[in-house]
């Protein structure tokens, strides 16, 4: 369980400057203030075949977009500090597996974008005057969407560190793998902001389930590989 | 030797399957002759598998590869990985580029947006080009291959859940299911076989030349070391 304490760690030197966070908060109001002056006013008309409006098609899409890209920003954070001020190699000095550090990290870079989706959401709602139907399940096609999200995401942000060009190659390399998550939570969140049926998306759940734990598994496997000298 | 037989047969074997496809010996099956485009573009269907398959199993060498690397750390397994994911980025664009060809003649249209099985390519196609991409951005050579192998497992990991992801999240596939009786030796079994006989080949002695290639680099990086350049 030391794992708690390097997210508490990371957590605590986050909250004193709280750079990381607020950027990543801003960046993503500023994608759906993007999406809303784009869009504004063609967003609420209906389409007649589908009785759908507009933003209804676009509004899971807009989000996922606004938290893949500001995550993004956290994370290729997230390892580039330690690396900066050489605090990776006091983690590595730790009496512990490496995969705790793994899974501190995780847990810090999950909170600061669970935060962030928190305050998100609610300002997309308002802009494009917008009514969730389900909100415990969008809740948890967030919840599981960001945990794949991250999974993944902290490991390649482990492996892009040490690379030439970091910040650039992080996102080059990390949408490819993260299609499954990205086309499971889009659908899945559409489903859940317009009919809200959980039953419907079982099959999206089932691919973001088992997204997260195979990466999970994997990750805990192979971590100790990206930061060994 | 046993390089020089395997060349030489690579060689023999593309040009007879070359003309048992362009000849009238390769048959068009009839059924496809209600397609909008010429049927005779049917034709690329007999090096269209065989190169995707073939990058497929290069893909696959990329992941077997990778995990011995990081279990033994012996510098053949790294050059393995490199060589087969460089032949497997090239087939599994051609993969692309030729289905496209055949799709615009067989179906009106380069590229269906919905299609699983394009899609699928695609996302192949792009892991294992940001695998090359992680390659790029390391300098030293240990390093590089430790990152990369870790690269090439999460990539390999993620193919099957894009797959089902991609299925459930797009309606259908235009994409036909090569349903082939292989009991019998009709023109088109035998076109195919040599195909992918020859394909096979071209893809092993590839990735062979690029591995002599690697190690002759290898070689002249250490002279230079010894005599002080």
């Amino acid at each position: 369980m030391k794992f708690i304490e390097i997210a508490k760690k990371d957590l605590k030197a986050e909250f004193r400057t709280k750079q990381m966070l607020n950027s990543m908060i801003i960046f993503a109001l500023l994608v759906i203030i993007i999406f809303s002056f784009a869009f504004g006013n063609e967003a609420s008309i209906l389409i007649q075949g589908i009785n759908k409006k507009i933003v209804d098609l676009l509004a899971p899409g807009m989000l996922w977009i606004a938290f893949t890209f500001a995550g993004m920003l956290g994370l290729s954070r997230s390892f580039a500090g330690e690396k900066e001020e050489g605090c990776l190699e006091g983690l590595k000095l730790c009496p512990i597996d490496r995969s705790e550090i793994y899974n501190g990290k995780v847990v810090s870079n999950a909170i600061l974008m669970f935060l962030m989706e928190i305050i998100t959401i609610p300002v997309f709602a308002v802009l494009f005057s917008y009514e969730i139907r389900n909100v415990p399940g969008l809740a948890l096609v967030v919840i599981l969407g960001t945990l794949g999200f991250i999974f993944v995401g902290t490991l390649l942000s482990a492996l892009a560190v040490n690379t030439r060009t970091r910040e650039i190659l992080l996102p080059v390399i990390l949408f490819p793998v993260l299609i499954p998550v990205i086309l499971s939570a889009v659908s899945a969140t559409g489903i859940m902001l317009s009919k809200g049926e959980i039953m419907d998306i079982a099959g999206e759940l089932q691919i973001l389930l088992i997204y997260d734990i195979v990466f999970f598994i994997v990750a805990q496997l192979v971590f100790e590989y990206t930061i060994e000298d | 030797m046993i390089k020089k037989i395997l060349f030489t047969l690579t060689a023999v074997l593309m040009l007879i399957s070359i003309y048992f496809i362009f000849s009238s010996f390769s048959p068009i099956p009839v059924n496809l002759k209600e397609a909008p485009g010429d049927p005779i573009n049917f034709k690329i269907f007999y090096f269209h598998l065989p190169i995707a398959i073939s990058a497929y199993l290069a893909f696959a060498i990329v992941f077997v590869s990778s995990v011995l690397y990081l279990r033994g750390k012996q510098q053949i397994w790294d050059i393995v990985a490199l060589s087969a994911a460089e032949v497997g980025v090239i087939f599994a664009f051609l993969t692309l580029v030729s289905g496209s060809i055949w799709a615009r003649s067989a179906w009106g249209e380069y590229w269906v947006t919905w299609d699983v099985r394009l899609n699928t390519s695609l996302v192949l196609f792009l892991i294992y080009l940001s695998y090359l991409m992680v390659r790029q951005a390391v300098e030293e050579p240990e390093k590089r291959a430790r990152l990369s192998a870790v690269f090439g497992i999460v990539g390999f990991v993620g193919v099957p859940i894009s797959y089902v992801s991609i299925r459930l999240w797009t309606r259908a596939t235009l994409h036909p299911v090569a349903e082939l009786d292989y009991s019998t030796f009709s023109p088109l079994i035998i076109t195919l076989f040599m195909n992918f006989a020859a394909f096979f080949l071209l893809a092993a002695s590839l990735i062979l030349i690029r591995m002599d290639n690697e190690r002759l680099k290898e070689k002249g990086n250490e002279l230079k070391r010894i005599k002080g350049l």
